[in-house]
């Protein structure tokens, strides 16, 4: 008994140490940004990796949860002589929550899981050791950029699986289902808030790229240097990243859309 | 006096003790080696001068700083004037030879590219290799990739340079050219080395000084051929690879009869 609550408290002490290390993490990575800001093309590149790569895979994503989207919802809408509503359920659907909330599992399996695993094997090859020995400090140089790249990609990549989702919906809607074109595009324009939906849905996307990224490159750099421990890390980050986005989904749906 | 100053070294890892009140004194232009069996915390040594360990207890003073007593751009500036030749040589493995060689530069300069072409290609050619500056890291061999980091270990003219065994696991054509690159590069640069191997004869053939390190402290230094001379049976035991003496052939533990008797399987 007495060595169950010992294992209990070392593990407890452990997981608040690790998440003071995080933060301690996160700090730094801040205090790395401004000087971000005289060499863009550190953030450039890291846009390209991080944001540009992953694009096809939440296009194709967003298109097909556009259809499904399309396809289910017509066929309980249609019992109420509501189909023309459509567009509104797509679109709201994925505005407010699968937009921001797929994109970002999406991004931390893509995304997240790369970063990890090119921190982690720097790291275990000595490379960012190698980097604080040149007087170059790898929070700056390496971790920074791409946690600024990961920051201003996440947002994008949700709007754009969004709109290629809607895209999807009204190809579905209109083209297989019948649904009137002009009824589907003027209810969810007249129906869809800018500031309401469309905000707060990029908001949401905006917290989760910061989570996400932060978790995928904290543990990369704090990552076993072997390849075990990089392989364990990348799992890490793909589970608690999912867990992150839902339980902060959950937090920032009831304060953005409750009464 | 001399460029780098430890005293009463102190560190620990968990329960285990790497120094026990190591002191060690470094002098301008020669090469120094740090000597002992594999676990002695020779690495490790490495880091609390650059900076990158904290000791326990004692100090560490680099060019008269203390080094664990400089802020964090105090370290950074003292930083630029240390090169380090890893082990594993650490080059970026998403850039070619050229950019490992030029990024300290970019880093740390605003030299044009004109300039950084040639100081990159100067540098380059003092390690034999201006020939391959456009291959990646993962195209060279183990000797190739260790001349290249000790060519960006030098792209600063740094004042000191320290090797993390750069000897292992290299054939003998590969050992035999950074013997000679150490020894060379020393002498030309006016650089201080500080070189941690294990390698016995390739260590004693450059080194002007040698400290013997086990369990935690000096056991003996001096220049190579009183090392050589040395009366103490672990000095002897250690500089000329005999497998038993001071430092058993087998783990200590129970005895091999008793071992083979007892009844209980432990696996």
């Amino acid at each position: 008994m007495i060595e169950v609550i010992r294992k209990l408290g070392r593990w407890g002490l452990g997981a608040f140490e690790r998440l003071g290390r995080g933060h301690l993490f996160l700090l730094q990575i801040l205090q790395g940004v401004p000087g971000l800001f005289s060499r863009p093309s550190l953030v450039i590149q890291q846009l390209y990796s991080v944001g540009v790569l992953s694009a096809f895979l939440i296009m194709i994503a967003g298109l097909f949860v556009g259809m499904v989207l399309a396809l289910q919802g017509y066929y309980t809408l249609v019992d109420f002589g509501a189909e023309e509503s459509l567009g509104v359920l797509v679109s709201l659907s994925l505005v407010r929550e699968l937009g921001p909330v797929v994109s970002g599992l999406l991004f931390a399996g893509r995304a997240g899981s790369a970063l990890t695993a090119e921190i982690g094997l720097m790291k275990s090859t000595e490379q960012l050791s190698g980097m604080e020995m040149m007087a170059v400090d790898p929070i700056r140089r390496v971790i920074a950029p791409r946690f600024v790249a990961g920051v201003i990609s996440m947002p994008l990549l949700a709007a754009i699986f969004s709109a290629v989702g809607i895209m999807g919906g009204a190809l579905v809607g209109h083209e297989l289902l019948g649904v009137d074109d002009g009824a589907f595009w003027s209810q969810m324009q007249v129906k869809t808030d800018w500031y309401d939906d469309v905000v707060n849905g990029m908001i949401k996307s905006v917290v989760f790229g910061v989570v996400v990224t932060w978790i995928a490159l904290f543990e990369g750099y704090d990552a076993t240097p072997t390849s075990e421990g990089v392989g364990r890390a990348t799992t890490r980050t793909v589970v608690h990243s999912a867990f992150a986005i839902l339980g902060l989904d959950f937090v920032l749906t009831a304060l953005m859309f409750g009464e | 006096m001399p460029l780098i100053k430890i005293r009463d070294l102190h560190f620990n890892r968990g329960d285990k003790v790497i120094f026990a009140g190591v002191n060690i004194d470094i002098y301008r232009g020669k090469i120094t080696a740090i000597m002992g069996p594999s676990g002695t915390g020779k690495t490790t040594l490495l880091r609390l001068i650059g900076g990158q360990l904290r000791p326990d207890k004692g100090t560490i003073e680099v060019d008269g700083q203390n080094v664990h007593e400089l802020s964090h751009s105090e370290l950074y500036e003292l930083r630029k004037r240390i090169g380090m030749l890893f082990q594993s040589g650490a080059l970026l493995t998403d850039i070619n030879v050229f950019d490992n060689v030029a990024f300290p530069i970019r880093e740390h300069t605003k030299l044009p590219e004109r300039i950084i072409r040639d100081l990159v290609i100067m540098k380059l050619q003092a390690v034999g290799l201006r020939c391959a500056r456009e291959f990646m890291p993962n195209e060279l061999s183990g000797g190739m990739a260790r001349r290249v980091a000790l060519a960006r270990a030098v792209a600063l003219d740094p004042m000191m340079i320290m090797y993390d065994e750069p000897f292992t696991g290299q054939d003998p054509i590969s050992m035999g050219t950074l013997v000679n690159l150490i020894h060379r590069m020393n002498k030309a640069m006016g650089l201080t080395s500080i070189v941690v191997s294990h390698d016995v004869a390739e260590a004693a053939e450059i080194a002007d000084h040698i400290y013997l390190l086990s369990e935690g402290k000096v056991i003996e230094e001096g220049s190579p051929i009183q090392l050589k001379r040395s009366s103490s049976q672990w000095v002897q035991q250690f500089m000329q690879g005999l497998p038993d003496g001071p430092v058993p052939f087998h783990y200590p533990g129970v005895g091999f009869k008793e071992d083979l008797l007892a009844q209980e399987v432990s696996m």
